[in-house]
């Protein structure tokens, strides 16, 4: 890595490593669905992996999330080793994820959904706060907060999603592609969101296949190919590389 | 394009018979259950009173094959004998061991303690099974843990058929409650019934309440919707289904200690016939959906009676015909159950 910095400076950082998975592989079955990954998340930062469907970036979440067992590899968190706990024992330590798909509970009302969000959290004082942030982020979902989840639009879901993982208080938020399906006048309000929600000291690792809005507001990003790590560097340094563009972020 | 429209319409004139159908069979249902109390009034109330009874009992055995339905989506076969060892037990714990035979208020007080142990012995059970069986083919084709479920019957019903629990033929066992009921004019309302209503509304009350409004019952209710979402919250998703499966096991602990008060005799193959009704009443009010288990067992405890003992029944040797025939007409016209969810939810 070092070396590698050397010649290549803007590849270094500054803030102190909270995220590190070091030469992780997870498979399904026979099939390698992330082989050999590295990378880190640095305190304050968005990070981004982007990269094409079957990449392995929402695989990466899942297996740092405790969804997925991994093969080979290390994940450690604040200085904790991490890989293969189950997924409660990463909540309890800060790492929340708003996964693919939305997977909010559709049968529940927005407001139950957030309650869930803080199912590890003691404090009332500091739920009710976090509570009026993500409403205050999100006032739609206020609007809706009676409203049984699975019958809202899109949008309004994710929105449900991204405010349901806030409500962990986490210290490290995963957003596995918050802006699939969505219209782009949503896409750039969500992707607002998350500016701001970094903004008010939450770290972020947020995965994407629309590359260019996602390098618009990371500062640091990875790009995935077929499970392998193809290339890194600073979010608005590849953004303006147009090899790199042409090559992997379908510009 | 003639052709279409032709299939169309035919669709639609099936859909109106469909729904004619439908609703005139409920008619016909509601004024079978009518002419039964113009009938013989006295007769009717107190068949009502054995139907809700009987009800309870299918209601409690339920409950426990739609919380694990609900939560896992296994048809848990060998849930009927789990509750014929609730029975068994009860008879070896309240007679043998504590030698409760009479209507004493000691006995009354064992009785209590008696159905608090069998609650929990069969919870127990239920969650040993889950952990050893279940547990592992989570991830595994539905149809491994549904063949699993059917072995762990036989299992169940061997443990039953040895020499120290009923041995192979019924075993009866004295009863703590007495024969009889109060009578009123020609109603007569059987103390066995009462204990039956008495005990088994506390505890659907208890369960509504864990599930609606403890943190324990937000866990199951995010599992049953989504334990990969669920597991993202930081819910224990393995000790959620674990508690689930012992909560089912409890009810059907106390439903075979009921049971066992009411008729007086159990033997091995008891939980077979009353597990497949009791699944029916879970299919009849929505599998999964906890009121409609209650609700489905109770219709098809009352509806059982009046077959059995009302003035215009078809009587005892078509109770089984008529409780499945209701099943079937339900299945195809509301194949979803009574509360269950119409629809697949969009992911």
């Amino acid at each position: 890595m070092s070396a590698q910095t050397a010649d290549q400076p803007w590849l270094a950082r500054t803030g102190e490593p909270m995220l590190e998975i070091a030469n992780l592989s997870v498979f399904y079955g026979n099939i390698a669905a992330v082989q050999d990954l590295s990378l880190d998340v640095r305190k304050g930062e968005i990070v981004t992996v982007v990269g094409s469907n079957g990449a392995g970036k929402s695989t990466t979440l899942r297996t740092i999330s405790g969804l997925i067992k991994p093969r080979k590899g290390t994940i450690t968190f604040q200085g904790d080793q991490i890989q293969g706990k189950k997924g409660n024992e990463v909540v309890r330590r800060g790492i929340c994820h708003s996964p693919e798909g939305r997977r909010i509970f559709p049968r529940m009302t927005v407001d139950e959904n957030l309650d869930l969000g803080a199912f590890l959290q003691n404090d009332k004082a500091a739920v009710a706060a976090e509570r009026d942030r993500v409403l205050e982020l999100f006032p739609r979902l206020a609007e809706r907060i009676n409203q049984k989840a699975g019958t809202m639009s899109g949008g309004e879901q994710q929105m449900l999603a991204v405010g349901r993982a806030m409500m962990g208080n986490p210290t490290l938020l995963l957003l596995d592609e918050p802006s699939m399906g969505l219209a782009p006048i949503l896409v750039d309000l969500i992707f607002d969101t998350i500016e701001k929600i970094r903004d008010q000291g939450t770290t972020i690792l947020l995965v994407e296949q629309n590359a260019l809005a996602a390098l618009r507001i990371a500062d640091y990003a990875y790009v995935m190919e077929s499970g392998h790590l193809k290339l890194e560097g600073d979010a608005k340094q590849l953004s303006r590389d147009d090899a790199i563009v042409r090559a992997y972020l379908g510009g | 394009m003639a052709e279409a429209a032709e299939s169309r319409s035919s669709r639609a004139v099936k859909d109106l018979i469909l729904r004619y159908l439908g609703s005139s069979l409920l008619v016909l249902a509601i004024i079978w259950l009518l002419a039964n109390f113009v009938a013989d009034p006295g007769r009717s109330f107190t068949v009502l009173f054995q139907g809700l009874g009987n009800g309870a009992l299918y209601a409690l055995i339920a409950l426990g094959y739609t919380l694990v339905y609900g939560i896992i989506e296994l048809i848990n076969f060998a849930h009927g004998d789990l509750f014929m060892l609730g029975s068994v037990f009860s008879g070896i714990i309240v007679v043998n061991i504590f030698g409760a035979t009479t209507n004493t208020p000691r006995n009354w007080g064992i009785l209590l303690v008696s159905i608090v142990l069998v609650m929990v012995m069969c919870g127990f059970i239920n969650l040993l099974v889950e952990r050893l069986a279940y547990r592992r083919l989570r991830r595994a084709p539905k149809l491994a843990s549904l063949i699993t479920a059917v072995g762990v019957s036989f299992i169940f019903q061997w443990w039953g058929q040895q020499s120290w629990m009923t041995g192979s033929t019924p075993k009866q066992w004295p009863q703590v409650v007495p024969n009889g009921g109060i009578t009123i004019g020609s109603v007569t309302l059987a103390w066995t019934v009462m204990l039956v209503i008495a005990v088994t509304i506390p505890l659907l009350v208890l369960l509504q309440w864990i599930v609606t409004r403890t943190r324990q019952g937000r866990a199951m209710r995010a599992t049953a919707q989504d334990q990969d979402a669920a597991m993202l919250m930081g819910i224990d998703v393995d000790r959620t289904i674990a508690f689930t499966f012992a909560l089912g096991g409890a009810m059907a602990g106390a439903a075979g200690m009921l049971y066992l008060e009411t008729i007086g005799t159990t033997f091995y193959g008891v939980g077979f016939q009353l597990g497949l009704i009791a699944f029916t009443a879970a299919v009849l009010g929505g599998i999964g959906n906890l009121p409609g288990a209650v609700i489905g067992g109770v219709l098809i405890g009352v509806a059982q009676a009046f077959n059995d003992g009302g003035p215009y029944g078809l009587h005892q040797q078509w109770s089984q015909t008529f409780i499945f025939a209701i099943l079937i007409l339900l299945m195809v016209f509301k194949p979803e159950g009574i509360l269950g969810n119409p629809t697949v939810e969009k992911v």
